[in-house]
């Protein structure tokens, strides 16, 4: 006991030790400072650029990443991951872009001429500083991150600056005016339709003056709860018009918001901030980050970035990960988890875990212990394109319906609020819940799949519209469960369209690209394609008018991507081998565990025991308690054939103890006891010759007492004829008793039926501990009797006991213990006339055993 | 003559004696009286419980119990499994020996002499026998119940709501009884072992059920990770997977691996401690 403490406190104080001097992460320090950089269309802009530097904590030269902030954001929105890169050996920039936090300037989309301009200058000082791995004078070696606003930065700097060595760009857009005009029949921006909602918020986060963002040595813009309760600060009436926004963006935003139709001009403006116009210049490799809940920049846009890098050569990879301007963005850690292998591959030279071409994030169920969600990665090495590597056609079904367009656009179908769809969380991956308005949508239905399909792509389907003029119409598919499920709308996402008809012609055919969604269509379920006349988040007509929808061709096109169904992964490999090693090491356990009997009866000198052999013979048996102190030492005596032995001694002379050993209960230390010859060992065959009473009786106590004999006797496996139970129940003297529960009986009563149990079957030996305990004196004098009579046809019987008297008039002979060791031995006669010798018989009558007794053992002084 | 006449080692406590030593225990009746009962206090509480609006959003396995009898008795597998069944087993397995020590009738039963291998394995088949009575008894019970208050239907799915034919289901019913049989073999194997070591009945049932129950809050610690995998709670509910539309077997076989291997080396340590072990209860 004491060693295993020690060993404890050993162990814990290693322990406490290695965690105080284990090496912790290095501290990341952020240097702050304001860049001067010159920029527009003239290069005479002064700018002052609120930036933080993160130098590598492990000193040297490491390569730069610059991380740009989303939209409404400012350096300090990404500092958690610029501590993160620093941490990992990176140096890291991280800066307020022109118009936001702390930055002078006016917001200016992104331009080139303008927030380029800006981070080409960025490179230039990082360029400068000591920390940063150079790939040539001027030249370092950088990469650049950012997710939205900050990813099309990433896109549109490496296009037009080649010094950049890779980026990741997350959630951007490829075609501005495309996201803010989209058309799903591809007839551009010019016919697209306004996203209202979208288009609001991102031009009123930008339009919001940061107050005391401009003070120089601000560490930027107040953020979360700590802008909500501060005290709006008034603002100028330019300020409230276009907040940090460049004038000529702010009045083509207001004219395109007030009519809902994208003017040339502003599809010119919005085109300069589009990175996938200026693409194929990009020979940096680029990881796509693109979220799969994304009204804003849906997966699209993602596409037409890769294929227009990917086109000149440029390795690109694309992940549609659980997440994107609707929210819910779980899986930070795995994004992180991309982001430096891509960087650790191409601006390190690592040979990292390769991220695959294209990666997509799927539901896998839940957690069997947490029941949190579970998230699995299925690759594919080669990216398939929006149209999938295979198509399966759905037929759908449905007659030419009317719908109606309400006066006002209103009460308007609700698909995904933007900014609050996120919040509102609680979306799975079954998508959110979809309101359509009665009258304003037609639908058209599969049947019931016989196989679940897995779409992962952009399904494509021909509509007719009848009607006139200009017709403003969005579609989506539902997933259709059950009755007791409302339908899901993957991802929340509608595809606008404007299909014109011409004058005369009554109706026209239009093919609906729908939005790409990664979606699980189960067995049973029903694919339903709906057109409505309006969404809440995109501006429609306000004039009312009616249409009728049909089918222009009832295949619904759907793509799939076969060779990321991932093969599920086969048993892993400890499933099998685990219980295998188990079941061997079981097997060892109870092989080496093997002891006693095996080598006590397996001895060569083992030959059958001679028929004479004494009932009972023990010799130099030893049994230590746990504590060192002897039990019974080096004890040796025999008993004869029909010999009624009195086991002597105080308490704690061995008595007991020597008993069990008897049965067989516990292991002598040293020594054997031998009955009939034959070695005690646990479960010894001879032991069924052997009737025991020891330290009480034991009982099932919610047994009758006689159910307690015939079970304890059909557990010895013996005939039931052998049992003698007459014989044995007359000594127990229970009479009716017998049928009652066991606990119920009285101390006595019980400790006759026990000694009854022992007498069972009539064993050729008889071992009995305090016997005489709890019986009245005719049942004492009747278990004399009893013994006598025993002991008489031949058979042996060990009493132990106290009443001295009693052993004196029973036994033949008697065993004198004490302290666990033999003190005399003889037959009762015997010892009584030597006492009587030795103490000269002078008072006339003999001695008692008790005087005998307690001079043997010395405690008569 | 080295053995009483008519001793045979092999004959010694037989599985009948056993069970009908076991059997009239009090404890075993109320266990089992309980695990019949408990499928009837559910419909009861069906029955009178407020009825909810029909708007089932969530589709849990509880909004879905009063579908179909396969639903109810689906539905009482799942709210016992994580406890009831646990004591139930951690009962019959741990009380086995430890109560014949605390009687002292296990030193008679050993002088008989019953080997003590003997006598650990016929005591752990019919404690085993027991245990997969409990297990057994409590869904059938309810499919009985739910069926004739519910009435006999197809099986609705949890999660997705999706149905699946009444008669295809059956089997799976046979496999999720199957697989929570054997996700208790770590319990029954934790609770034997300590069966074997302690003489209070009482502390062999808790000692398992408490560290059961630390091994659920254990897995609930996400920061553990993988590790998790390999705590026996873990995989406790993976027989849902038997009743999803597809068949999926490899939480049922991570989780039955990992159940044999921790019941495997329990039950042979406590052989093995027992076999040494000084017997003066």
């Amino acid at each position: 006991m004491k060693r295993t403490a020690a060993l404890v406190a050993v162990l814990a104080v290693l322990g406490v030790t290695l965690w105080l001097v284990w090496p912790s992460t290095p501290e990341v320090r952020g240097q702050a400072q304001r860049i001067p950089v010159v920029d527009g269309p003239a290069d005479d802009q002064r700018v002052d650029l609120d930036t933080t530097f993160f130098p590598p904590p492990g000193g040297g030269k490491a390569p730069a990443v610059l991380l740009a902030h989303g939209f409404g954001g400012s350096k300090r929105s990404v500092r958690a991951e610029a501590e993160h890169l620093a941490r990992q050996g990176y140096a890291v920039l991280t800066w307020s872009a022109r118009g936001f936090g702390g930055s002078t300037g006016e917001i200016a989309l992104n331009s080139p001429d303008y927030e380029v301009k800006d981070v080409k200058q960025l490179i230039d000082w990082l360029a400068e500083r000591p920390e940063v791995r150079l790939d040539a004078a001027g030249d370092p070696r950088v990469g650049i991150a950012g997710a939205s606003y900050g990813g099309a930065i990433a896109l549109l700097t490496a296009a037009h600056d080649p010094r950049v060595d890779a980026i990741v760009p997350q959630i951007t857009w490829s075609d501005l005016a495309d996201a803010l005009f989209p058309d799903a029949t591809g007839g551009g921006p010019a016919n697209g339709v306004f996203k209202r909602m979208w288009a609001g918020i991102f031009f009123g986060q930008g339009g919001a003056v940061q107050p005391g963002g401009q003070g120089g040595g601000s560490d930027g813009a107040a953020q979360g709860l700590e802008a909500l309760n501060r005290r709006p600060e008034p603002m100028t009436a330019e300020q409230a018009r276009c907040g940090r926004f460049l004038p000529s963006i702010c009045e083509i935003y207001q004219e395109v918001a007030e009519t809902g139709k994208a003017t040339p001009e502003a599809v010119e403006l919005l085109k300069a901030s589009s990175p996938v116009h200026v693409a194929n210049r990009i020979k940096a490799p680029t990881l796509l980050i693109q979220g799969q809940r994304d009204s804003l920049f849906p997966l699209g846009h993602a596409d037409q970035n890769a294929r227009a890098i990917a086109a000149t050569g440029t390795p690109v990879a694309l992940a549609w990960y659980d997440g994107g301007h609707d929210g819910g963005n779980g899986e930070a850690d795995w994004l992180r988890e991309q982001t430096l292998s891509w960087f650790g591959r191409h601006l390190r030279g690592e040979d990292t875990a390769p991220v695959s071409a294209f990666t997509i994030t799927r539901d896998g169920g839940r957690d069997p212990g947490t029941r949190q969600r579970i998230r699995l990665h299925p690759e594919a090495d080669a990216y398939p394109g929006l149209g999938g590597t295979d198509v399966t056609a759905v037929t759908l079904d449905g007659p030419e319906q009317h719908v109606a367009n309400p006066p006002g656009g209103s009460p308007a179908a609700i698909s995904t609020v933007p900014g609050v769809s996120g919040l509102l969380g609680g979306q799975g991956s079954t998508g959110g819940v979809s309101i359509d308005m009665p009258g304003q949508s037609a639908a058209f239905e599969s049947a019931p799949l016989t196989a679940p399909l897995q779409l992962t792509g952009s399904p494509t389907v021909k509509v007719r519209v009848h009607g006139s003029g200009e017709v403003t119409l969005f579609a989506k598919l539902f997933d259709v469960s059950d009755s007791l499920q409302p339908p899901a709308l993957p991802a929340g996402l509608v595809a606008p369209f404007r299909v014109t008809i011409p004058e005369g012609a009554g109706s026209a055919e239009a093919t609906v690209t729908l939005p790409a969604v990664d979606h699980r269509f189960d067995t049973g379920h029903r694919l339903r394609f709906v057109v409505s006349t309006t969404d809440m988040a995109y501006a429609t007509p306000a004039a009312p008018a009616t249409y009728r929808i049909g089918l222009a061709s009832p295949a619904l096109s759907v793509p799939t991507v076969a060779s990321l169904a991932a093969p599920p992964t086969g048993v892993a490999w400890w499933v099998w081998a685990m219980p295998l090693a188990a079941v061997v090491l079981a097997a060892v356990l109870l092989a080496t565990g093997r002891t006693g009997s095996r080598r006590a009866t397996g001895a060569p000198e083992r030959a059958p025991a001679p028929d004479d052999a004494p009932p009972l013979e023990i010799n130099g048996l030893t049994k230590a308690y746990r504590n060192g102190e002897l039990a019974v030492d080096g004890l040796s005596f025999r008993v004869e054939q029909g010999q009624v032995l009195g086991l002597l001694g105080p308490n704690g002379a061995g008595k007991t103890t020597t008993m069990r050993m008897m049965m067989g209960l516990i292991r002598p230390d040293g020594g054997e006891v031998r009955i009939f010859g034959e070695p005690v060992t646990p479960g010894a065959p001879v032991l069924s010759r052997l009737g025991s009473f020891v330290e009480g009786p034991g009982f099932l106590p919610h047994l009758s007492g006689r159910d307690n004999l015939e079970l304890y006797w059909a557990a010895t496996g013996r005939p039931a004829a052998d049992a003698r139970f007459e014989e044995a129940l007359e000594i127990a003297g229970l009479g009716k008793a017998l049928q009652r529960a066991v606990r119920t009986y009285s101390q006595g009563m019980r400790q006759r039926l026990a000694i009854a149990q022992a007498m069972l079957g009539l064993p050729d030996l008889l071992v009995l501990d305090e016997p005489t305990n709890g019986l009245d004196p005719p049942q004492i004098r009747e278990m004399r009797e009893v013994l006598k009579r025993y002991a008489r046809d031949g058979r042996t019987v060990i009493v132990s006991s106290h009443l001295l008297a009693e052993v004196e008039q029973t036994c033949t002979h008697v065993v004198v213990m004490h302290r666990g060791k033999l003190v005399t031995t003889g037959p009762v006669s015997v010892l009584l006339s030597t006492a009587a010798a030795a103490a000269g018989a002078g008072n006339g009558h003999g001695p008692r055993l008790e005087d005998v007794f307690l001079d043997l053992i010395g405690d008569k002084a | 003559m080295t053995a009483a006449p008519g001793y045979a080692p092999r004959r010694t406590l037989p599985l009948r004696v056993e069970i009908v030593r076991q059997f009239k225990r009090r404890r075993t009746v109320v266990a089992f009286g309980l695990l019949l009962a408990l499928p009837w206090i559910l419909v009861i509480a069906f029955q009178f419980g407020p009825q909810g609006p029909d708007s089932n959003q969530g589709l849990r396995i509880s909004d879905l119990a009063t579908a179909s009898g396969l639903n109810f008795a689906a539905f009482a597998l799942s709210a016992s499994a994580s406890f009831l069944l646990v004591v139930a087993v951690a009962l019959f397995c741990g009380d086995t020996v430890a109560s014949e020590a605390s009687w002292s009738s296990l030193r008679y039963l050993l002088a008989a002499p019953v080997p003590r291998d003997r006598l650990l394995r016929q005591k752990l088949i019919v404690a085993l026998g027991y245990s997969a009575a409990a297990v057994i008894c409590l869904p059938l019970m309810a499919l009985l119940a739910g069926t004739l208050a519910f009435g006999w239907d197809d099986i609705q799915v949890p999660g997705t709501g999706e149905t699946i034919p009444a008669l295809d289901v059956l089997p799976r019913f046979g496999i999720v009884i199957g697989y929570a049989l054997v996700s208790q073999l770590v319990v029954a194997a934790l609770a034997f072992l300590i069966s074997t070591v302690t003489d209070s009945p009482l502390g062999a049932v808790g000692g398992a059920v408490g560290l059961w129950i630390v091994c659920t809050i254990l897995q609930a610690v996400e920061a553990l990770g993988v590790l998790r995998e390999f705590l026996p709670t873990f995989w406790n509910n993976a027989w849902i997977d038997a009743l999803a539309p597809e068949l999926d077997w490899s939480g049922m076989a991570k989780g039955a691996s990992i159940s044999v291997t921790y019941a495997a080396i329990l039950i042979a340590v406590a052989f093995r401690r027992f076999r040494r072990k000084d017997v003066v209860s």
